[in-house]
């Protein structure tokens, strides 16, 4: 069993311009794990989470995805960035799902999931086929594959999205507030693909305000504020007696 | 002729809606329709003037209508139309491909391609196509021979820069290059109408930026680049009677010119001519139209009722604005002038 942490972040910190949004954020995420990520807008979850498949660069710390470096290459005691395709090797592992699901309005469901494997990976397009079919299977959406976005509710937008990432086969998920552009009785459906993803055993890092999810889905849960992790452990105990101040008062608006 | 009198009878003319008609499911709206009295006087008005003009037209001698029967087919213009329709069609494709790839080297972010693309512009945007058809005419003048080679060292092949190209595919090169600094504006503004979230996308799927590009961004920037690169066709179809500048004169109105002035009537040719414009820009306008539906896939497909038929599609499909908000300026020159 391999125990090399998925996520190891060592005093990350990002800023823009004179902005600072992440304060020296150390954490570690293991194999499997699924971490929450909570805190009030603005204090740097997106951030953190792009940092993750560098769609954003750190400034300073350490922040390694399986062992490896973020964007880097480590030589001697000097950080080599890494050439684009390089960077983009690494993205591939990591699916990433979105607020506004961004999927790609000109294709259809089945066409949206099958366009990085075909392209990235250089699957057979029989294969890709396959494998979209199964997860669109999985997600619940068998009857859409020849749909438009536009023709999609918003839950089901979301679960196609889903599936697009895992058809990537990444050992990584991260969901940036997957729910909180939905109506609330589409909520659900989306939540339950995530928590069938959590039980097979996925690693997945997720920004929401969703705290039920975090309460019965989440093996730990961060509280970040103002760029800083202000405080963190098992969900059920954060949730229920916060020791920080700014937790009890985040929560107290959200719960 | 006096308008006035027929004001009365025509306000009278709108046919009464007849909406008597009920049925047993809930209350059936029975409405009197809107009349528009004024708006029905001007369109008698309008179509009796239309009717008096062409009236008229067609007995003006200086029409000389047998004359534009006697040389609409006449074979030296058909020659020439078709001559005028490849300029148009050889140097666009060309323009479009160019025009693409100076776009998305101006966004991409390596900062040789940026300056190179910014630098293209400013010069074939600044200075008057007629100017730089003249330049590519003097070709030949400018640098007799044309080396392939290495520098410093004897050219493996030189080639009399004359041979190597005619004034028909100067007059292309010329149009196109020119051509291609708008395109790529039009293209830039279609690029930078696409979401960020849709390139955020395809980078997250582990797509290079290249392949987000090809695959996503301009997939999509299409849909709003393709109306105004339709005007830029229809206004090329027209600009290519500059090409006597380079000095090309085997296009349609060139050679109708030429054609006038041995036959001492220049109106019937002029004409003629316009016939042919006209008839070409018709049928490149409904390619448009094929080509607008192909692209709007899957986008304001949430909006059954936009179902336009052919006719009312044809009417609107040249520089009329849409209601997206997001459109970018449909002229790129800023200036409104051609
Ligand atoms: N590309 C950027 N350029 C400049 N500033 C940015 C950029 N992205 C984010 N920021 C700033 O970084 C800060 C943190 O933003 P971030 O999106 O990470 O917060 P968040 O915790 O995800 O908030 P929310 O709950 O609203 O999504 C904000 O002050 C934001 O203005
Ligand atoms: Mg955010």
């Amino acid at each position: 069993m391999n125990d090399t942490p998925m996520v190891e972040a060592d005093r990350v910190s990002k800023s823009f311009g004179s902005n600072q949004v992440l304060r020296s954020i150390s954490l570690t995420v293991k194999r499997g794990e699924v971490m929450c990520l909570v805190g009030p807008s603005g204090s740097g979850k997106s951030t953190f989470l792009r940092c993750i498949n560098h769609l954003e660069s750190v400034d300073a710390g350490r922040l390694r995805v399986d062992g490896a470096l973020v964007g880097y290459r480590e030589r001697g005691d000097k950080l080599h960035e890494l050439k684009p395709q390089e960077a983009a090797l690494q993205r591939r592992d990591i699916g990433m799902v979105f607020q506004r699901f961004n999927l790609f309005p000109h294709m259809t469901a089945l066409e949206n999931i099958i366009e990085a494997p075909l392209r990235v990976k250089r699957m057979s397009r029989a294969k890709a086929i396959e494998r979209a079919t199964d997860l669109l299977a999985q997600v619940g959406l068998d009857d859409k594959a020849a749909s438009y976005p536009a023709h999609l509710s918003g839950g089901q937008q979301q679960r196609v999205a889903i599936a697009r990432a895992l058809a990537m086969d990444p050992k990584l998920m991260l969901f940036d507030e997957p729910t909180s552009a939905l109506d609330p009785e589409l909520v659900g459906e989306v939540l339950d693909v995530m928590k069938q993803l959590a039980k097979e055993g996925m690693t997945m890092i997720v920004v929401t305000h969703e705290m039920g999810f975090a309460r019965e889905v989440a093996d730990s849960l961060v509280f970040m504020d103002g760029g800083v992790v202000v405080e963190s452990g098992v969900p059920r105990e954060v949730l229920a007696n916060p020791q920080h101040g700014r937790t009890q008062s985040f929560l107290s608006k959200v719960l | 002729m006096n308008p006035e009198s027929l004001s009365g009878p025509a306000a009278g003319a709108t046919p009464s809606p007849d909406a008597t008609h009920s049925s047993s499911e809930g209350a059936a709206i029975k409405s009197v329709k809107l009349r528009h009295p004024i708006r029905n006087v001007f369109a008698v008005i309008i179509v009796l003037l239309a009717v008096a003009f062409v009236y008229d037209a067609a007995l003006r001698p200086a029409f000389n209508w047998p004359q534009v029967a006697k040389y609409v087919f006449d074979r030296r213009i058909s020659e020439a139309a078709f001559n005028t329709l490849q300029l148009t069609v050889y140097s666009m494709v060309i323009a479009v491909l160019l025009g693409i790839l100076l776009a998305v080297m101006r966004l991409s972010p390596n900062p040789v391609f940026k300056s190179l693309s910014w630098f293209y512009l400013w010069v074939f945007r600044g200075t008057p196509v007629y100017v730089q058809l003249t330049f590519w005419g003097l070709l030949s003048v400018i640098y007799p021979v044309i080396d392939f080679g290495l520098p410093f060292v004897d050219p493996f092949i030189s080639l009399p820069t004359g041979d190597a190209l005619n004034v028909f595919q100067l007059a292309i090169i010329g149009l196109a290059l020119n051509e291609a600094a708008y395109i790529a504006e039009i293209v830039r503004a279609g690029i930078l109408s696409v979401d960020r979230g849709q390139d955020e996308a395809a980078t997250a799927l582990g797509m290079s930026w290249f392949q987000s590009m090809a695959r996503v961004i301009i997939p999509q920037s299409m849909r709003v680049i393709i109306p105004p690169v339709g005007n830029e066709v229809i206004s090329m179809l027209k600009t290519t009677s500059l090409v006597t500048a380079v000095p090309y004169s085997f296009d349609l109105f060139t050679r109708s010119r030429d054609i006038s002035a041995e036959a001492f009537t220049p109106i019937p040719l002029f004409l003629v001519a316009s016939i042919w414009y006209l008839a070409f820009t018709s049928i490149l306008m409904i390619g448009q139209y094929f080509l607008e539906k192909r692209f709007a896939r899957g986008i304001g497909a949430a909006q059954p009722e936009k179902k336009v038929t052919v006719a009312t599609g044809l009417v609107t499909v040249v520089g009329s604005p849409s209601d997206d908000a997001s459109e970018p300026p449909r002229d790129p020159r800023g200036d409104g002038t051609r």
